[in-house]
């Protein structure tokens, strides 16, 4: 610790930091812009200036920038000097000489960082008379709007997509006072996180292209905290809401999962919500035909009350992208042994794995947070940009910092981001990723591996039995294998912090058990390695902490006729089986009754479909691949008769006068009686606050009263919120929410998002209440370990067959996001991905139509892909995407005209 | 598309090299050399040979500002506008030379001959006012040796 003074006053603060970190911290008012907690300090914009007396008789002082000058004890600062504070206001006037006054009709005002610093130093006077520069603007692609005029020259935005995201399609361009960020030519940005250059820039050159459309702005938002649904690393989020439509969806700072960054899928998926194919009210299918009417909430429950008056006769299909409560509810109202998770044998049983994986062995799984952390990654059979872009990211971030140890080295402090940039030049901490198709990894990585899922596993057996001798070896490793593995052993063995990452999206429980012995192989050399397993969909591991079966317990149940009605919730057959099995499946039971938020193949079949709440609209907790649970809460009420999911089996077991749920009334008591149920879940809890409820409407909320006076004159009463210590209202609680319940950053003079700064116990750093959701999983404290004995074989190809691999798609794999026409933009083509050789095997080329079937069924057809990296003897198949059929993983397909 | 002797000068400079990206520079001089001006194709080319992105090689390419990136004639002449040059008469220079081509800074004669640029710095201080054509350094430059010097180039 270190004692500064600043304009006299003494504090202890930690070294190693910069001045502008540390007075931020004390919470001084400091104005910056080059800076930013996730890249740090290369000193450029001048504005953090503050003095610097050498003791405490130097009263002329020189002025420093806050940011370059390292803590150190008895340091004697001056924010307050007029010489300082000149100083910034002249920076500021003289950004101001080039940037337009166009805060009316700029999507930033309001949130606006320049707004906020221009205030902040005083600068109120404009002296500058002559032209502003101009410049062309860009056409970025769906996501981002370009407006050049405002900038700044923070070099914010180009630190941040190539240093930090490692974008190579943007950059700098010019010189001087002409300097321009943007691409060589117009185009899409192709990085998968451009998007967070809303945020980081800090004025308005690049906002939000979806919000644009739908514009409103910050002040006049409903807010709530909430959970990105796209994917399983569950970003924290706040969606915003203006007259019942979703609006735009901004990063939520949590420093154990997103910290500052959401993928772009994240942020810009949210437009399902307003989507055309919104299922609106509840929906009846008469007998025979195919005629669907509109039908009032008590017909529907009255409809499906005698079908599910014996929970015996009902079968319930949950699901993984559904809330905790939803899926309790559903198997309130069936009875555990009817209750199926949702997911496909195959699915469910790597979902299973994995839990016990992290739970029963030694290496606990990592937050994202801790992924940034470690100093060598081993990425096994997982295409995690893809998958679960945020671990990516993570991972980056991790090969990133390696070297800067060895800047410590020259003590050169790690803010000092121009300096440790200029000392590791190119290096990069040791990365493998071993996967069986190319990867967006690939080009931070030391060594990358293309392979059949089975020799991905064949290879992290063998890193493991060289990192410990212990752990099982592989027979009939090829040299350079062997060699590969010894290699990134040595590597992983030079590290304080490894991580193994990997994932079920390759289908494979081989490269799972692999992962899970060679993180306990580096445990057992006393390395603090960590294990992430990354699932598929914002609830997969919470469902695999239940208790229910897979999908073929529920087709089983039907076709033996034990089982005469089929719920499904917020679940898509048609995504998890054959169109065949799922068609007879619905056709099969007798009454079928679906709980979705959008139109879908299984929606389209069933006798009654009611319509749920999407996630921003509903409240609920999901759990994340790190095993966090992490509670959200609605944004607004939803129009019609759109309500949470678990309330609508709440209304239909009430409606049948079941007893299961007669005293459940709000969210608080179905969590309660699922905490009780099922132990996995205990540590689920409930949140209130007391003094008031929080409010989700910011302060200067706008309208209220007129916004709905074309409708009724008088204001209409707010609705009550049952499920949360939240308001819909401007009024309410007054001081520090618990983060997991604070719907949006604000604070006096900050309205940007750097406003975080103010909510945290030091910038960069966890919230004031701490970080936000609830560890479920935790590692086994017991020494031994009990190593996986089963190697697979080596892949051997098959003569005219090929063995399909999904590949993983950002934009367009995942089945809500989809929906958002700004992330459909986005979407690669379908097709069936193939090495040249084995398209030329086969007298066929590149966008071709390849005929393809799978024992028995109908062929399906397919464009070609030539893939050169994908392993002879394998095909890739964009599983989820639009168009594309739904095929078991890892089947073999075969000759056009074969079988 | 770059040329065989373009690809060939490159790689000269590059065999000096730890990186292929470090000749980025060296490479847009060759075919700017070869072509007067780097055009955005060659942006691209000059990115695929190097292994960069056309962003990355565009970014060192607007930095210069003796990199054209758009066409110039076949004669570039480069007047100085530094302090100096300034003080020594510039002004005077400059006007004679745009009245003499009848074209202003940044423009090109019709006939493609010449094209006018200012530079920040010719480093030629003590014969100010300078200019540069193409690669000859002239300087004091007045009314009574600006004809002279044009005529020798074509």
């Amino acid at each position: 610790m270190a004692t500064i003074y600043v304009d006299g006053t003494p504090h202890e603060v930690e070294e190693g930091q910069n001045l502008l970190q540390a007075c931020l911290s004390l919470g001084y008012d400091l104005p910056y812009f080059c800076w930013h907690p996730a890249l740090h300090s290369v000193g450029a914009c001048r504005q953090c200036a503050v003095k610097q007396f050498k003791d405490e008789r130097d009263a002329r002082g020189r002025i420093v920038m806050a940011c370059m000058t390292p803590v150190a004890d008895g340091i004697r600062i001056s924010i307050d000097d007029p010489e300082a504070r000149e100083f910034r206001k002249s920076v500021i006037e003289w950004l101001m000489t080039n940037h337009p006054h166009d805060c009316p009709i700029c999507d930033e005002g309001g949130s606006c960082h320049l707004q906020d610093m221009t205030v902040m130093t005083g600068h109120a006077h404009r002296r500058f008379r002559y032209k502003k520069r101009t410049y062309r603007n860009q056409c970025l692609g769906p996501f981002l709007n370009h407006e050049m005029n405002r900038c700044i020259q923070c070099y914010r935005c180009v630190r941040f997509y190539r240093d930090y995201a490692g974008g190579r399609d943007f950059d700098v361009l010019g010189s001087r006072n002409r300097v321009y960020f943007g691409r060589h030519e117009d185009g899409v940005l192709e990085n998968e996180f451009s998007g967070n250059l809303a945020e980081i820039c800090p004025t308005g050159v690049f906002t939000d292209k979806t919000l644009k459309k739908h514009y409103t702005r910050k002040w006049d938002l409903q807010w709530s905290p909430s959970i990105c649904p796209h994917c399983a690393v569950g970003c924290n989020v706040s969606p915003g809401e203006r007259y019942g439509s979703l609006r735009c969806v901004v990063n939520r700072y949590n420093d154990a999962v997103n910290g500052y960054v959401l993928c772009d899928r994240g942020r810009f998926g949210y437009e399902y919500v307003n989507s055309e194919k919104r299922i609106r009210g509840p929906l009846a299918r008469g007998a025979g035909e195919n005629a669907v009417e509109a039908v009032s909430k008590g017909t529907a429950l009255e409809r499906i009350r005698p079908w599910i008056s014996e929970p015996e006769r009902v079968v319930g299909i949950g699901s993984p992208r559904a809330s905790l409560e939803s899926n309790f509810a559903l198997r309130a109202l069936v009875g555990p042994e009817r209750f199926v998770a949702g997911m496909s044998d195959p699915e469910l049983r790597l979902a299973r794995r994995a839990v016990s994986i992290l739970r029963d062995g030694p290496a606990a799984p990592p937050s994202v947070a801790e992924i940034e952390a470690c100093d060598a990654v081993v990425v096994l059979g997982e295409d995690l940009t893809n998958s679960a872009p945020r671990l990516a990211l993570a991972v980056r971030q991790a090969v990133r910092r390696q070297p800067t140890e060895k800047a410590a080295r020259f003590k050169i402090p790690a803010w000092d981001a121009a300096a440790v940039a200029y000392c590791c030049q190119n290096e990069k901490g040791p990365l493998l990723v071993a996967t069986p198709a190319p990867d967006r990894l690939d080009d931070a990585a030391t060594w990358t591996r293309r392979a059949a899922p089975d020799d991905v596993a064949r290879l992290g057996f063998a890193i493991a039995h060289a990192v410990c001798s212990a752990s099982p070896a592989p027979d009939a490793m090829s040299e350079a294998d062997r060699s590969l593995a010894e290699e990134v052993a040595r590597a992983l063995k030079d590290a304080k912090r490894p991580a193994v990452l990997t994932g079920v999206s390759c289908g494979s429980e081989d490269v799972l058990r692999a992962a899970a012995n060679l993180a306990w192989a580096l445990r057992a050399e006393g390395k603090d390695a960590r294990l992430s397993i990354a699932l598929p969909e914002c609830n997969s591991m919470g469902l695999a902490l239940m208790d229910g079966g897979s999908l073929d317990q529920a087709i089983e149940a039907v076709e033996n006729g034990s089982a005469q009605t089929l719920v499904v919730l917020e679940n898509d057959l048609f995504r998890r089986m054959e169109k065949t099995k799922a068609e007879r499946l619905l056709e099969s039971a007798q009454h079928a009754i679906a709980i979705d938020c959008v139109e879908n193949p299984t929606t389209a079949r069933a006798e009654i479909v009611l319509p749920a709440a999407a996630l921003y609209e509903a409240s609920g907790t999901v759990v994340n691949n790190e095993g966090r649970a992490q509670r959200f809460d609605r944004c607004y009420v939803a129009e019609d008769n759109i309500q949470d999911g678990w309330r609508w089996l709440i209304d239909a077991m009430s409606a049948a006068r079941r007893s299961e749920a007669k005293d459940w009334t709000s969210l608080d008591d179905v969590r309660a009686a699922m905490t009780e149920a099922l132990p996995a879940l205990a540590g689920v809890a409930q949140l209130r606050v007391e003094g008031g409820k929080i409010p989700r409407q910011p302060h200067r909320y706008s309208g209220r009263t007129a916004m709905r006076a074309h409708i009724d004159m008088s204001e209409p009463t707010p609705p009550e919120d049952a499920d949360s210590p939240l308001a819909f209202s401007m009024e309410g609680y007054s001081g520090a929410e618990p983060p997991a319940l604070q719907p949006f950053f604000w604070s006096p003079g900050w309205n940007s998002p750097s406003a975080v700064n103010k909510h945290q116990r030091e910038i960069g750093g966890a919230l004031r209440g701490g970080s936000p959701g609830i560890r479920l999983i935790e590692a086994a404290p017991s020494e031994k370990i009990v190593w996986f004995e089963e190697i697979p074989q080596a892949f051997s190809r098959r003569p005219d067959e090929w063995l399909l691999v999904p590949l993983s798609r950002i934009f367009g794999g995942e089945e809500l996001s989809v929906l958002s026409p700004a992330v459909a933009e986005r979407v690669a083509a379908a097709c069936i991905a193939m090495n040249p050789k084995d398209a030329e095997a086969l007298g066929l080329k590149a966008g071709d139509e390849a005929e393809i079937r799978l024992g028995g069924t109908e062929p399906i057809r397919q464009p070609l892909a030539d893939m050169k990296e994908l392993p002879e003897g394998v095909a890739g198949w964009p599983s989820g995407l639009p168009g594309v059929e739904w095929v078991e993983m890892l089947s073999w397909i075969g000759r056009k005209g074969t079988d | 598309m770059l040329t065989e002797e373009e690809k060939t000068e490159i790689e000269e400079h590059l065999a000096a090299l730890p990186v292929r990206r470090s000749g980025c520079i060296d490479a847009l001089n060759v075919v700017q050399r070869h072509r007067r001006w780097v055009s955005d194709e060659s942006v691209r080319d000059i990115a695929a040979f190097l292994g960069m992105t056309p962003d990355e090689v565009d970014s060192v390419a607007t930095f210069y500002s003796l990199i054209f990136r758009r066409p110039v004639g076949r004669h570039a002449i480069l007047l100085c506008d530094s302090a100096s040059c300034w003080i020594m008469g510039q002004e005077n220079l400059l006007d004679l030379l745009e009245k003499r081509l009848g074209i202003g800074l940044g423009q090109t004669t019709e006939d493609d001959r010449f094209t006018l640029l200012s530079v920040a710095c010719l480093g030629a201080c003590d014969r100010a006012p300078a200019l540069m054509i193409d690669d000859d350094l002239y300087g004091p430059v007045g009314a009574e040796t600006l004809d002279g010097i044009l005529e020798r180039y074509e």
